[in-house]
């Protein structure tokens, strides 16, 4: 302990450097500010307080997003212009087409069943006894990281070779129906879906408590009144519950959208995008730093943020006319 | 108290002082002069200062230090060492801006050449070549040359051509390690019929899955036709898909892809790298082609000697014309200034006075003939020093660690594990790799 002290005193004494200057500086810049009044006061303040954030924007999203648009549009080494030769390098490469169709399938999959089980587990507990415990069940694997989970899929999906006991549980499940012990990982195109599987173990928990808490916020005046004109179940469900909640559903979904769209880690961790997993944000990544083709990474990661920008416009949208309705 | 007596006190005082500074003086002189017999060639070194350059970092660093200050304070030269895990980023900025160090150790020989290629680096001093020559294989010194004019001087290396096994495993089942090729396929074969697994096998290491297949392709290579191709094929001037590069990968094809020996050679794509051998000590399967850092992988406890649970045998050779191929790494002393202090210091690097200090330190390996096998203490560092420093060894670097990134780290890897995993054909996966090399 008292080593490790020593040795990072050091360390210690720049992080509380660092700390007081930022708000000796800031106490500064908010002491003139604040000298400042009459006309001036207003433009001033207005600087002041957005001028951080702005300027924090700047440098960490607006600016590399032109430098990835520009590096897009150059070669490996960024050093000459190639014109549109890495997005024709994405739509010709039979690699790519597959890395595209998997996202593709991603993006169509994942969302609708990881937010559909949590609106089904949603509806269904609403209004059991005790539902906080299967509910924290359900979560619970919200708090494992993507790489924690694949590695503990990876024993799930474990196949081992010749004069080695088979561990792993879905052989074990299928044995039990009769079937034989396979290499999981490789039968394609079952792997994508496999790996999907880990994916909405993952997320479904977060659905199912965002739509749970929608539930809940629907006016318990109306159920009463749909019931009384004899709305019960499925009708119930269709009619009221459904549309009290869709705002919410459609947020959920977009999110997941977004989630599949970026996934990384699972495809990483499980296969390192081998066995025809690949997705775009696996393949960006290997692109740019392990092969260091930086024109053909940026190029994927141009298309992948052109993937989203839909998503986030139609969530936005929604968003707003959900504000002029109230 | 009287005179005398003070004075007596005085005398015995003196008395115990001067003995304990003749002591003093005798340890240190004693010292000196045991150590400094091995430095007297080296002169006009005093005060002089020399530094060096490195990816190498601590603690091996510290060992490093500690195996020259011998040097240091017999001469009265001062090396400066810096470490980075920059260095390979750092070194070309450091040159290209006027900053170059005395000396760097380059783990690269594609590194050298680009080096060289800047100008500034200075040829081999003839104190340098007189060690090289005497101490190490021509195949160690053409690695250090750069278009056929000797440069850097090997230092520390590394050996992959192992195949792990278990003495103990071995000795119940009256194997026999095998010396050649062909009575390695027949141990394989032998233990076939006695239903066992014969080689373990594992590629998969998350990102870089397919990085141990490449290796097996390069010890074939190498093995079946020696140096010179072997860096043709480097440099793309043989390619992937030349029928010499075919032919060594139906041979790798033949070994690790044999179902009769591997069981199921689909399973080697899935399978990690790290649990790959783990079944050896029990016999699980028998042989495992690694390098001499997988002993490890192995539990601890184990036993990884001649006669113990675990221990490697030199993967064999194939074309008798090729003699004693090893694939491994190493790094290379390079001069960035021909000051005489400096090339002293390199002389001295090369030496098997400084590689054996090293070696008696600590876990190292040196090609360095001119060190005593008994030297080393670790098993698989004897074993590796043996062929490492073998006057006849054919030596050759990792393969994809110096072709372009785009191939090295990136299509051969995902190449050679559809080849493994999905059964992807010999040919369209030396085409996938061929189209993947960048053009100039």
């Amino acid at each position: 302990m008292g080593t490790f002290i020593s040795d990072n005193a050091p360390k210690f004494g720049q992080v509380l450097i660092a700390v007081f200057g930022f708000l000796a500086i800031m106490s500064a810049i908010f002491f003139i500010a604040g000298k400042a009044n009459g006309k001036k006061s207003k433009p001033i303040a207005n600087i002041v307080f957005l001028g951080p954030a702005v300027l924090l924007l700047g440098a960490g999203l607006i600016v590399p997003t032109f430098q990835t648009i520009m590096f897009s549009f150059k070669n490996d080494t960024s050093q000459k212009w190639v014109g549109l030769a890495n997005y024709k390098w994405i739509f010709t490469d039979p690699d790519i087409h597959l890395v595209l169709f998997n996202t593709l399938l991603w993006i169509l999959v994942v969302p609708v069943v990881t937010t559909g089980i949590g609106l089904g587990l949603a509806v269904l507990m609403d209004r059991m006894r005790n539902e906080s415990i299967p509910k924290a069940l359900i979560f619970m694997p919200m708090a494992i990281s993507f790489v924690g989970a694949s590695i503990i899929w990876r024993f799930v999906y474990n196949y081992s070779t010749r004069n080695q006991p088979q561990v792993g549980l879905l052989s074990a499940i299928v044995k039990l129906f009769g079937g034989q012990p396979q290499n999981w990982l490789l039968v394609k195109p079952l792997n994508t879906f496999l790996l999907m599987i880990i994916f909405v173990w993952v997320q479904t928990g977060f659905s199912m408590v965002i739509l749970s808490a929608a539930i809940k916020a629907v006016p318990a005046d109306i159920v009463e009144a749909s019931a009384l004109d004899g709305a019960y179940g499925w009708r119930l469900f269709r009619f009221i519950t459904f549309p009290s909640v869709r705002s919410t559903f459609i947020v959920v979904l977009a999110t997941q959208v977004v989630g599949a769209l970026k996934l990384f880690d699972i495809v990483r961790t499980m296969t390192g995008g081998n066995f025809g997993t690949n997705v775009i944000a696996n393949e960006m990544y290997a692109q740019v730093f392990v092969q260091f083709n930086q024109g053909k990474g940026s190029a994927l990661a141009i298309a992948l943020f052109m993937c989203v920008l839909p998503v986030l416009f139609y969530n936005m949208r929604n968003l707003r006319l959900e504000r002029s309705h109230r | 108290m009287s005179i005398r007596r003070k004075s007596l006190l005085t005398a015995a005082g003196v008395a115990v002082l001067s003995l304990v500074a003749t002591m003093v003086t005798s340890v240190g002189s004693a010292s000196a002069a045991a150590n400094c017999d091995p430095f007297a060639g080296y002169h006009g070194l005093k005060g002089k200062t020399v530094t060096i350059f490195t990816s190498i970092l601590e603690p091996e660093l510290g060992t490093m230090k500690a195996a020259w200050k011998d040097f240091e304070s017999c001469t009265g030269v001062k090396i400066k060492i810096e470490g980075s895990n920059q260095f390979e980023a750092l070194l070309p900025v450091r040159v290209k801006g006027g900053n170059a160090p005395d000396l760097a150790l380059i783990p690269q020989p594609g590194l050298l050449a680009a080096m060289v290629a800047t100008g500034k680096v200075k040829p081999a001093p003839a104190g340098v070549i007189a060690n090289v020559n005497k101490y190490y294989s021509p195949s160690w010194k053409a690695l250090g040359s750069v278009n056929g004019k000797f440069y850097a001087a090997p230092l520390g290396s590394n050996m992959k051509s192992l195949v792990w096994y278990s003495p103990t495993q071995f000795k119940k089942n009256g194997y026999t390690v095998p010396t050649t090729w062909t009575e390695m396929t027949a141990l394989a074969d032998k233990m076939a019929a006695a239903g066992q697994t014969a080689f373990c096998g594992g590629i998969g290491s998350g990102g870089a899955t397919g990085w141990p297949a490449t290796d097996w392709l390069e010890e074939v290579v190498v093995r079946m036709y020696g140096q010179k191709i072997y860096n043709d094929w480097i440099s793309h001037k043989i390619k992937f898909s030349d029928p010499k590069i075919v032919a060594a990968m139906n041979t790798v094809a033949g070994w690790m892809q044999n179902p009769k020996w591997v069981g199921d050679p689909k399973a080697i794509a899935t399978t990690s790298f790290q649990d790959a051998g783990q079944g050896i000590p029990s016999g699980g399967c028998n042989m495992l082609q690694q390098a001499s850092f997988y002993g490890s992988q192995f539990p601890a406890g184990t036993n990884v000697s001649p006669t113990g649970d675990v221990f490697a045998f030199y993967l064999p050779g194939i074309n008798p014309a090729v003699t004693t191929p090893v694939e491994g790494g190493g790094e290379f002393t390079t001069a960035f200034s021909a000051r005489p202090e400096v090339q002293q210091v390199q002389a001295f690097l090369a030496s098997a006075t400084y590689a054996t200090s090293r070696v008696n330190l600590d876990h190292w390996v040196s090609a360095n003939s001119g060190v005593p096998l008994a030297a080393y203490k670790d098993p698989i560092d004897r074993l590796s020093a043996q062929y490492l420093a073998n006057p006849k060894s054919t030596f050759v670097f990792d393969a994809s660690d110096a072709m372009p990134a785009a191939v090295g780290a990136g299509k051969e890897w995902t190449e050679f594990t559809a080849w493994f995993g999905e059964g992807k054909s010999v040919a369209d996966v030396v085409k996938a790799i061929d189209a993947a090399w960048p053009a100039k």
